[in-house]
């Protein structure tokens, strides 16, 4: 086990930061942290990182109690959303700088950073001084020194939020690949449910200071455990519905029903939460199990060939995700076909049945 | 060849400007320039004099005085309120409600009128009535700034130091606050010392405002008149005469209208050279 968090929290002032919080990574693994903005993300790193003490609880690392040891004494590196450098050192002092501080001879100081610069593809860069790079290039670097420190927990906080789109692409492609001969344990803070499914490894959705759950990324995000954990893990997001069972089929607003297969048919009669993605709901019907709902469009958003159009059905706002391109307008009735199947079912405390 | 129209019209727009600076700066610097070159008996009447005024300043050993004594003065406030104000900076709150109370205590000696804050030092620092006077006295040293140099240079200082450390502090600070947490959090997990902390991320990140800082320090403390006027007068002697104040001695004092206005002329390009060659210097390495 590389890093695990044993019941811990963090209060400050009267605000909760974290709530109980117990996890236990994957060791040499990306670990995914999903959550949107103050949901707990950074605080979580902090606490691993150790730049911040848990108000109770323990954090254990490789086997060892670390809590309240300072972190200049732990191995770790950590890289910022901010691209954070030495301002007056060049780019090859910057790599440099976290062997320099352990003392490393001046011959192995530099093959390390030439490798890594390597790596990173800065190694025309390395006389230079951080201002006169690109913001990529900035970052690089960045990664270049947590790199370099031979870390074994290295914490990304948000890394590529602010790269552009072409470069957060390339980053995205090329980080699992950085880091996987290090053997070192990644723990990733990203609020892009995308980002996530794209790095894959595994993934930990947080919500309001407490993660809801944990496990490889594509099964927390095939299977949630709780409509929480879906829809932090949905973007756009997961659209949802208040159904009743009544005898052998599901009702919705009294004028759509379904029937009950497979485990559902055995449920007990009573009320139902259902939660859907958007591209499950969609203008042409895709399967024999396509149920037929009517709304009346609000707005509709068309990026290249797909479109998406937010909708009123009954007293629900929900979002089909179509292909093609479908010019409607406010106002328009559409009918849609929702797949049954690809239903998540949640029970009254909303946990996944 | 693309016809390109001219509208001379556009020469109304920059009138105002023109008239302006023409009256705040040009026209007096040129009556400065008219006086320095010539002689005058009154009844406006004028003699050529060529550059003999400025020969007369540049040889005369009481400029040589007044120069010394002006760059020590700068050189000397310099080295204590540059690092005085930037400690100062680093150790005060980043943020909570302490912030605005330390930066309103901070400002209070900025908002002071110049010539109130040398009466008023003029009267704490006199020997037998004066707080800080009696408080030097009582301690067991001699101290009395209206007949010793050395006291009225202390003095001096003193009150330059009380009234614009505040500035730096104020640029610091806000050169401070504008680095990221981020930057900290990264120091310490490099493991960086409080001095690292300070040489490789503080400082740098400082440089900006604390060049300007310098200047602006430079500049007003070489031009600085009104406080050692009301404290010492420019004594005892000569001793706390300053170049503006021996300046004014002698276009005012004695009348001697050329000399003053050639002195004036060099003081002007004195401080232009030398805020240039600070500028240059600090902005150099900025650049490499």
């Amino acid at each position: 086990m590389a890093i695990e968090l044993k019941k811990v929290t963090k209060v400050v002032g009267i605000d909760t930061h974290i709530h109980e919080t117990s996890i236990k990574l994957e060791e040499g693994h990306f670990n995914i942290l999903l959550g949107t903005t103050l949901s707990g993300k950074t605080t979580l790193l902090r606490l691993m990182a150790g730049l911040e003490q848990p108000t109770s609880g323990e954090i254990w690392f490789k086997g060892e109690n670390v809590t309240g040891i300072p972190v200049q004494k732990r191995k770790v590196a950590m890289v910022y959303q901010q691209f954070i450098n030495y301002p007056n050192f060049t780019v090859y002092d910057n790599i440099a700088s976290p062997l320099k501080v352990v003392r490393r001879s001046r011959r192995e100081i530099d093959k390390r950073v030439h490798q890594v610069a390597e790596l990173l593809q800065i190694t025309p860069m390395l006389k230079r001084m951080p201002n006169e790079l690109s913001g990529g290039q900035q970052q690089r670097t960045a990664l270049a020194r947590a790199l370099i420190k031979g870390s074994d927990l290295v914490l990304l906080d948000e890394p590529l939020a602010n790269l552009d789109y072409k470069l957060r692409e390339e980053f995205r492609e090329e980080l699992p690949k950085l880091f996987q001969d290090s053997g070192a344990t990644i723990v990733y803070a990203t609020t892009e449910p995308a980002e996530a499914l794209l790095l894959s490894g595994y993934t930990a959705t947080l919500h309001e200071g407490s993660v809801t759950q944990y496990g490889p990324t594509s099964s927390v995000y095939r299977t949630p455990k709780d409509l929480l954990s879906a829809r932090v893990f949905s973007d756009p997001p997961i659209n949802t519905a208040a159904i009743s069972k009544r005898g052998d089929s599901f009702h919705y607003n009294e004028t759509v029903s379904w029937k009950a297969r497979g485990r559902y048919a055995t449920l007990p009669d009573g009320p139902y939460t259902i939660g859907f993605r958007p591209h499950y709901i969609t203008l042409k019907p895709n399967n024999t199990a396509s149920i037929s709902v009517k709304g009346e469009v609000v707005v509709t958003e068309i990026s290249g060939s797909e479109s998406v159009i937010h909708m009123r059905v009954g007293k629900d706002t929900w979002v089909s995700l179509s292909h093609g391109i479908h010019p409607l307008k406010r106002g328009d009735t559409v009918e849609l076909f929702l797949q049954a199947d690809h239903c998540f079912y949640f029970d009254e405390n909303e946990q996944l049945i | 060849m693309i016809d390109k129209t001219t509208n001379q019209r556009a020469w109304f727009l920059v009138l105002p400007v023109v008239v302006l600076v023409a009256f705040n700066a040009l026209i007096p610097l040129m009556t400065v320039v008219n006086y320095s070159v010539q002689e005058t008996f009154g009844n406006n009447v004028f003699f050529f004099e060529g550059v003999r005024w400025f020969e007369q300043i540049l040889h005369s050993e009481r400029f040589h005085a007044s120069l010394l004594r002006q760059l020590t003065f700068t050189g000397i406030i310099l080295l204590i309120e540059v690092p005085l104000g930037v400690a100062i900076a680093l150790t005060m709150p980043k943020k909570g409600p302490w912030v605005s109370v330390c930066l309103v205590l901070m400002a209070l000696p900025l908002l002071i009128p110049w010539n109130v804050v040398g009466a008023m030092w003029n009267i704490f620092a006199l020997p037998d009535i004066g707080l800080l006077g009696q408080m030097i006295n009582g301690m067991g040293f001699d101290y009395n700034f209206t007949q010793q140099p050395l006291a009225a240079w202390f003095t001096t200082i003193l009150m330059d130091v009380w009234h614009w450390t505040s500035l730096v502090v104020l640029l610091a600070y806000a050169g401070l606050s504008s680095i990221p947490d981020a930057y900290y959090q990264a120091a310490r997990i490099d493991g960086a010392s409080a001095w690292s902390v300070f040489r490789y991320i503080q400082l740098p990140k400082m440089k900006r405002v604390l060049t300007i800082a310098i200047l602006l320090r430079f500049m007003d403390s070489f031009m600085i008149y009104t406080e050692p006027f009301v404290l010492t007068g420019g004594g005892p002697g000569n001793t706390t005469t300053f170049l503006s104040i021996d300046l004014v001695k002698i276009a005012l004092g004695q009348f001697d209208l050329g000399p003053a206005a050639a002195m004036s002329l060099i003081y002007f390009l004195i401080i232009l050279v030398l805020s240039w060659i600070f500028y240059t210097l600090m902005m150099r390495n900025e650049e490499q």
